[in-house]
């Protein structure tokens, strides 16, 4: 395997790892870990816990999609691997 | 207009629709009648993904959960829409560069194994049926109570529509009557939300409406949070917001719960199959964006629903006396799916937490002191006298926000959107999985392409008559079966087809053996909590949650013992090196 294929990969990988991280720590961390402590703050007209629990989290996960396809279509040309 | 003449124009209208489409598009070829020739734009396969994936469960159903619920309810909301960044990130680009038509294909060349492509394929069909039957169900709802007319009848309607669209076009077909279904559903979910949020709170949008303060009531100038939070407290309940309350679902249970879901989405092959219809691997990745950009829409929305009913349904209903009960109210008591038990005897409404009998109301057919219908079923002890069906908040929504008629007449088509277009995505899974998987790759390799459009024609038309049977004849166990979808999707396609492509040197002994372990595990759990009546005995897990025991224990045993067998051969690993990048993809083939 060529180097600039094993550094693609690796890359792909990292980029996976960052979002995933931000991906539990939105959904599991704020939505359940720390609701309770959350639920203490009301910002908006909702308890900020149950808000990421019913719509806060949804919008991350769609943002982070997003920023996904952006990244990962750059480092596709970047590496020459893309589609023509 | 009445509300019953306004919802057969929007139903007839709507099936108009779709069927115009699915005679515009009938295909020809196995390419166009499994993957759509996999020529579908991104935006479109988003918007065809979103209907293929919000069921009637997610129409119907999901936001009178949550308004029971309330926090708990998160499960469902975050549950259902956190599995499609691992479908994106983790699943989609990569299946799609492998390029066949269905899920057990990339198991079976995956892992060298008509074995594993068996095991596979009998998930797949499971998997499949189980969802099927819940669809059929929700149109039954629909139908009879909007229509007036026979569930049964209601049913036959359904799938003869459905089996027109799926035997003539395929996913082509499926896929742009998918769109249409996407956009009634949509519409009709948003515009009634957003009429109920203007009327409490002066804000039209839902999600804005949700943390703003009411305009009129007693609790006039409080947030609608704070107003049903402080109502909660007034009847002596818990609070709406509160996480984790005494009774109420554990962290623990949330938690595997929402990962089990989360999971489930990911490994569930009607929604996998869709990313094998776009054109490109940038294709795949984007159009998964706009697939949950798509769900996002309702799943933000419905829980504002659910809040909007409860503050409804509490101020409008408890306290108020039988005689004086909306006319929303006295429709639904008219379906068996409302009933009022007078429990104090003085003719008061008194809605408290608890069911106010055991099981669903069994009517007599006779009429109580204040001409309630009365039900013969055995009195709990608590104070609550009211049963609400579930299913009914969504689309009872509409009547008890006083809407215009034209727009619950919406809502009903919007629900028979829902609910037919997941059936077809489903059908098409079940229909592809013989007719290709058994059929073409096990059975008969020498098929025609004649010969394989027959068979998966025939195989349509056999799961129509089958989803058919269930929804006039409902198993009294549907909820309990959807843990079981769920469950096995999550236990037996999400970590081997994640193993497939992050590892080279998994193999097929590892594989097979994962996914036994993993559906075993979990089917056997599953039967000796739901049917056999045993306390969970995995460390207080509950069945729906424990699909994410059997995911792990999959990928354990998968790990395991393709540490100790033979390697992939050569060709195996250039397979997996070679989807990892998105340059030479072609168009799905059969071959």
């Amino acid at each position: 395997m060529s180097k600039s294929f094993e550094e693609y990969w690796k890359k792909n990988l990292t980029l996976i790892g960052v979002l995933l991280a931000i991906w539990a720590f939105v959904s599991y961390g704020l939505g359940i870990f720390l609701v309770q402590p959350l639920n203490n703050f009301w910002i908006a007209g909702f308890p900020l816990g149950f808000w990421f629990a019913q719509q806060g989290s949804i919008y991350v996960f769609v943002i982070l999609i997003l920023v996904y396809c952006v990244i990962m279509n750059k480092l596709d040309r970047d590496y020459d691997v893309d589609e023509q | 207009m009445s509300i019953l003449v306004w919802t057969y124009i929007m139903v007839i209208l709507s099936f108009g629709l779709y069927i115009f489409i699915a005679w515009r598009s009938r295909v020809k070829e196995t390419k166009g009648f499994y993957v759509a020739g996999s020529s579908v734009p991104p935006l479109a396969n988003g918007m065809a993904t979103a209907a293929d994936w919000m069921s009637a469960a997610s129409f119907i159903s999901m936001a009178g959960l949550v308004s029971f619920m309330g926090y708990a309810g998160t499960v469902y909301l975050m549950g259902w829409t956190g599995g499609y960044v691992l479908l994106a990130l983790l699943l989609a680009p990569y299946l799609r560069k492998f390029g066949k038509f269905t899920v057990p294909d990339f198991v079976g060349d995956r892992y060298y194994s008509s074995t594993a492509r068996i095991v596979a394929l009998i998930c797949a069909i499971f998997v499949s049926l189980t969802y099927v039957a819940g669809q059929m169900r929700g149109a039954g709802i629909v139908f009879s109570r909007f229509l007036e007319v026979e569930v049964s009848t209601g049913v036959v309607i359904g799938m003869a529509v459905v089996f027109f669209y799926a035997a003539l076009g395929g996913m082509k077909g499926i896929t742009w009557t998918q769109v249409a279904q996407y956009c009634v559903l949509i519409v009709a979910f948003i515009l009634a939300a957003a009429a109920i949020s203007y009327k409490l709170t002066g804000m039209p949008v839902p999600q804005l409406g949700f943390g703003s303060t009411l305009i009129e009531g007693e609790r006039a100038g409080q947030y609608v949070l704070q107003a049903i939070d402080g109502i909660h407290e007034d009847l002596g309940l818990h609070r709406y917001t509160e996480a984790f309350h005494p009774g109420g679902m554990g962290m623990l249970s949330v938690v595997s719960i929402t990962l089990a879901l989360m999971v489930g989405t990911a490994g569930l092959p009607h929604v996998i199959i869709r990313f094998f219809t776009v054109p490109s691997v940038k294709a795949a990745r984007i159009s998964a964006f706009w697939a949950l950009l798509f769900i996002a829409l309702l799943y933000t929305t419905a829980p504002t629903v659910a809040g909007f009913a409860r503050y409804n349904m509490i101020d409008t209903i408890n306290d108020t006396p039988y005689t004086e009960a909306p006319s929303w109210f006295k429709n639904w008591e008219q379906t068996g799916l409302v009933a009022w038990v007078d429990k104090a005897g003085d003719g008061i409404i008194r809605f408290r937490d608890g069911d106010p009998f055991i099981g669903s109301p069994n009517l007599t057919g006779e009429r109580g002191e204040h001409g309630e219908r009365l039900v013969s079923n055995e009195l709990t002890d608590n104070d609550n006298e009211l049963y609400i069906d579930r299913d009914i908040i969504v689309l009872a929504s509409p009547e008890m926000g006083n809407l215009p008629a034209w727009m619950v007449g919406l809502v009903a088509a919007g629900g028979l959107a829902a609910a037919l277009s997941t059936a077809s995505g489903l059908l098409i899974v079940i229909a592809s999985s013989i007719s290709h998987d058994l059929y073409y790759r096990i059975l008969n390799p020498q098929a025609t392409e004649r010969q394989r459009m027959a068979v998966g024609r025939i195989m349509i038309a056999i799961a129509v008559l089958i989803a058919g049977y269930f929804g006039i004849n409902p198993p009294g166990f549907v909820a309990e079966v959807v843990a079981f979808a769920f469950g096995l999707a999550a236990s037996s396609f999400f970590p081997i087809i994640i193993l497939g492509i992050f590892t080279t040197w998994v193999n097929r002994e590892g594989a097979i053996a994962g996914m036994i372990a993993g559906i075993s595990f979990t089917m056997m759990y599953i039967i000796q909590t739901k049917f056999m009546g045993m306390d969970p005995w995995f460390f207080g897990i509950v069945p729906e949650g424990i699909g994410t025991v059997g995911m792990l224990i999959n990928a354990a045993v998968t790990l395991t013992v393709s540490s100790f067998t033979k390697s992939p051969p050569a060709h195996i690993r250039e397979l997996v090196q070679n989807v990892r990048t998105p340059r030479g993809s072609g168009e799905a083939s059969g071959h």
